[in-house]
């Protein structure tokens, strides 16, 4: 019946070396991202030549820069509005000086599904998503819409939003489990906020490719858990070829891991113990403190010297990035919010495994939680975990997202679509179960201005499906991200 | 003979036992039942009594016997049992770091029959699997295929051969999982030689046996690693080996070619390349779908289709857990994602249940719903290839081992504070929860 799964993928992974450019050019993405927020000028040099006949232009605007400065209740919506005048002038700008040509297929999609997800209220029957230059046009009902003859016509019976997957390492930890491509944790030390995943990424990585088939078009990933402070993640999109290219946002979070995995064991090794991690990292918040203090109020002659290390944390004690902490005792959680009191610092929590033991305390610090991949293994800190916990946490009111975690084995990642499945089949409503890696996820990761649901003026990121998209025997049959249809192979 | 008395006595004082005894017959009625051996039966009646099953078909043409006790399952289904051809519940340990050839290790020897896993197992549908030693060795030990019954010790739950001996295999392995420092192969050639050298022993181990011609005074020493090779080069014991490439894969049908014994390959990550060559000897395969590819070298061309393609090229399937790489309680989900991929409905349900069964030789007595074989079933609140779809119930040879419905049966099914402990033993003769 479906043949097609291994031979794209392994097509994929043929020419995964290869730049796009040389495979059958349909976009080019453009994104000034960082750097021309920082310097003003769209990158144009560094396209290679043989794009210099591309089929679409696609800017994506970063919110890298803008972050930044972005006050943390203004969030992404002032940063976006803000990039967006500056893209269409890009826009304009690259399309008059070139002449290059816009790509119809690619950029102008009319997606009809006989039931569309849109997660910003009920789900339309018969709807069509109208996408153009990488945005959402219109999403309505198919009854009384002439379609457009511009438009490229999708169909699927099912469509919802681009999946977000909540956490990841794709993109770090790589499909063959060698040394020379697992960049998810370095092991040098116990405590690295200052490790970039933007600097760990490779956009090209196989599993990228493998999550996307499945409808992820967005995904936080970065540095695993396993140490006290394995680094900074980041939110890409599930496409491009640079981590550059594929940029949401960075940082996302610096990660923290309380628990059992980052405990390390031998004589010297530190932390060696729970109440000695909780020890080092207080100790590293207070030190950012001193740092803050005196970057704040000291004589510019008498300013510290630049750390990168305090420079992460710092932003984490401004508020600007949540510290995403992985706990699953209950225990570790309960450590976990009692230094989110005690440095007043926002945080995630991450896997969570026992968090239904402790859902009045996490509800009550108004703490989100990423939560474990339903199908983790139950064992070591997880031993007790349960499929029934994202609709605990759910009825609870405690903002609740799905992801594929890290696997240090077989299978190498898992696939965000699956978990929330089983969540679906475990006490969260279809609906709330979609929720967990569609606009809750957004919500959670603060990109909800972007993607996460199908409205106006969202980025154009969908997934197709021939059925329901929870059923194992259903297909994700076409993926469109930034308004590029991605994936048309039944998956 | 001793164990089987031993097993009896046992069972008298499981309290699981005494739903067989006051209701040695069983009647489900109404479900839609899939007995693999025939065609889906819409309304169907299922009799069970003694443990075995006693008839199947439809309610208009099934009698339900005056003495059964009657179970209303209307709008549930009903199928055999699944059997699982590769688990590592019970916290096994089978071949140790000494060599990577060790047949005399059984993994028998090493399982906890109150680890929380075998909950695991019967939440999820599984009432036989086979056990299987550890991974990274040529050959890491005897397997032991065992039923999912209610247990203290291991003994309770083995499958007796016609000698009174508990069956099983014999695993093996191939490609990197094997390869390291000396005394391991450090190459598939030195693999492949170091299990031609010892199947040479076994050959000659033979012969001396056979030449003694039961004279006690002419028979080699004893030597419990070559035993267990003679009994599969006498085809008695069957290999299940371990493979992912395809040029390893071509390996074992060259290994079997020159030895003659029974294989079944499992995992197989790269069968769709070379399945007309697996189809050409007969080989059965005993594969497993995992959410993505790698995780190492040779599982990088994993794909969801290889039970479609080995399927086609007439190749005869089963799945397996591989418990803990994949929970035995979503063993339902490896047929689903085989039938994404292309496979057939029937071939996927198979490969849950006959076709396992078929691989371990427990053909007649599990498998299917046919009269006179072990009464293992599951019920199920709705289509097995669904995500939505609960087993509601286990019965494992007419006793119920697993019931949705039950608090402690419900948290081992979904998970929950406590759900990563080791059973509470049965203890006989009183209420265990004075004993603690």
């Amino acid at each position: 019946m479906r043949q097609h799964n291994h031979e794209a993928f392994a097509a994929r992974r043929r020419t995964a070396g290869i730049p796009a450019c040389l495979k059958k050019p349909s976009a080019i993405r453009h994104q000034p991202s960082a750097i021309s927020c920082q310097h003003g000028a769209p990158r144009t040099a560094g396209i290679p030549a043989c794009l210099k006949k591309p089929l679409a232009i696609r800017h994506q605007p970063s919110a890298i820069s803008c972050q930044h400065g972005a006050p943390r209740t203004a969030g992404i919506l002032a940063c976006n509005s803000k990039v967006r005048a500056h893209t269409y002038v890009a826009l304009a700008t690259l399309f008059l000086i070139s002449a290059w040509p816009a790509q119809p297929a690619a950029a102008q999609v009319a997606v009809i599904g006989k039931t569309v997800y849109t997660m910003a209220g009920a789900p339309i029957r018969d709807g069509v998503v109208v996408v153009r230059d990488g945005k959402i046009e219109q999403v309505r009902p198919l009854f009384g819409f002439v379609i457009p003859d511009d438009l490229r016509v999708l169909r699927a019976t099912v469509v919802t939003p681009g999946l977000i997957d909540a956490h990841s390492v794709v993109g770090l930890s790589g499909i063959y489990n060698q040394k020379h491509d697992q960049d998810q944790i370095e092991r040098s030390t116990a405590i690295q906020p200052e490790l970039r995943a933007q600097d760990a990424y490779n956009a090209l990585e196989d599993l990228v490719g493998w999550i996307r088939g499945f409808g992820i078009t967005t995904v936080h990933t970065g540095h695993a858990p396993g140490e006290l402070v394995s680094g900074q993640t980041m939110i890409v999109k599930t496409t491009g070829r640079t981590a550059d290219e594929a940029m949401v946002r960075a940082p996302a979070t610096v990660a923290a891991t309380l628990g059992s995995s980052a405990v390390k064991k031998g004589k010297g090794k530190t932390p060696g113990t729970r109440a000695k991690m909780i020890a080092l990292l207080r100790a590293e918040l207070i030190k950012a403190q001193e740092y803050r203090k005196k970057l704040a109020t000291a004589e510019e002659d008498k300013k510290p010297a630049r750390d990168l290390r305090l420079d992460a944390l710092s932003r984490v004690l401004a508020g600007e990035v949540p510290l995403m902490i992985t706990a699953d005792r209950a225990q570790d959680i309960a450590n976990a919010l009692r230094v989110a009191r005690e440095f007043e610092i926002r945080i995630i929590l991450e896997s969570a495994a026992e968090s239904y033991v402790l859902v009045d305390e996490i509800k009550q610090a108004g703490v989100p939680v990423i939560l474990h991949p339903m199908m983790y293994r139950a064992w070591g800190d997880r031993k007790n975990m349960s499929y029934e916990t994202a609709a605990i946490l759910h009825k609870a009111g405690i903002p609740v997202a799905l992801q594929s975690g890290y696997e240090s084995y077989v299978p190498k990642t898992r696939v965000a679509l699956f978990e929330a499945a089983i969540a679906a089949a475990n006490g969260l409503t279809f609906d709330e179960a979609l929720a967990t890696i569609t606009i809750d996820a957004a919500r959670i990761l603060g990109i909800d201005e972007r993607v996460g649901s199908l409205e106006a003026d969202k980025d154009g990121d969908l997934a197709l499906y021939d059925g329901d998209p929870f059923e194992y025997i259903t297909h994700c049959t076409g993926v469109i991200i930034d308004g590029v249809v991605v994936s048309e192979t039944p998956h | 003979m001793r164990l089987t008395v031993l097993f009896a006595a046992v069972w008298l004082c499981l309290p699981g036992a005494v739903v067989r005894a006051d209701s040695d017959v069983v009647a489900f009625v109404g479900a839609r039942v899939l007995p693999i051996a025939g065609d889906p039966i819409q309304d169907g009646v299922v009799v069970i009594r003694g443990g075995k099953i006693d008839a199947v078909g439809s309610r208009r043409t099934t009698t339900v016997p005056a003495e059964a006790t009657t179970l209303d399952v209307s709008g549930k289904w009903i199928m055999p049992g699944l059997i699982d051809t590769h688990n590592h519940v019970g916290g096994i340990g089978g071949a140790d770091s000494t060599g990577p050839i060790q047949p005399d290790v059984r993994v028998l020897d090493s399982i906890n029959a109150l680890d929380a896993g075998f909950r695991r197992v019967v939440a999820g549908g599984l009432t036989t699997i086979n056990v299987m030693p550890g991974s990274g060795h040529l050959l890491s030990g005897q397997t032991v295929y065992l039923k999912m019954r209610k247990a203290r010790t291991i003994e309770d739950l083995f499958i007796l051969d016609a000698d009174g001996k508990p069956t099983g295999g014999i695993k093996m392995a191939n490609g990197t999982n094997s390869q390291r420092d000396k005394p391991f192969p450090g190459t598939r050639g030195k693999s492949a030689a170091l299990v031609r050298e010892q199947f040479v022993k076994a050959q000659e181990y033979r012969e001396k046996i056979k030449r003694a011609a039961g004279d006690p005074e002419k028979m080699p020493a004893r030597d419990l690693g070559l035993e267990a090779l003679v009994d599969v080069l006498e085809k008695n014991r069957v290999v299940h080996f371990h493979t992912h490439r395809h040029d390893d894969i071509m390996t074992i049908l060259r290994l079997v070619k020159e030895f003659d014994f029974r294989v079944v390959l499992h995992h197989v990550s790269e069968g769709w390349k070379v399945a007309d060559e697996i189809a050409a000897a007969s080989v059965p395969c005993s594969i497993i779908l995992v959410d993505s590819p790698g995780g190492k070298l040779e599982t990088v061309n994993l794909a969801f289709r290889t039970g479609a393609v080995l399927e086609k090229a007439g190749v005869k399937v089963a799945f397996h857990t591989d418990d803990w790489i994949t929970d035995s309680r979503l063993f339902l989900r490896m047929a689903a994602l085989g039938v994404r991929a292309g496979m057939s409905r029937e071939g996927a349900l198979k490969a849950l249940t006959i076709h396992g069964a078929e691989i371990l030789d427990l053909q007649d007595r599990t498998g299917t719903l046919e009269p006179g074989k072990d009464a293992d079933l599951i019920v199920l609140s709705g289509d097995p290839l669904s995500v939505y779809t609960k087993v509601l119930e286990t019965w494992v040879e007419g006793v119920k081992v697993f019931d949705r419905g039950d608090p402690t049966d419900h948290l081992h099914a979904v998970g929950g504070y406590g759900a990563g402990n080791d059973q509470t033993p049965y203890f006989c003769c009183f209420d265990h929860a004075e004993g603690q």
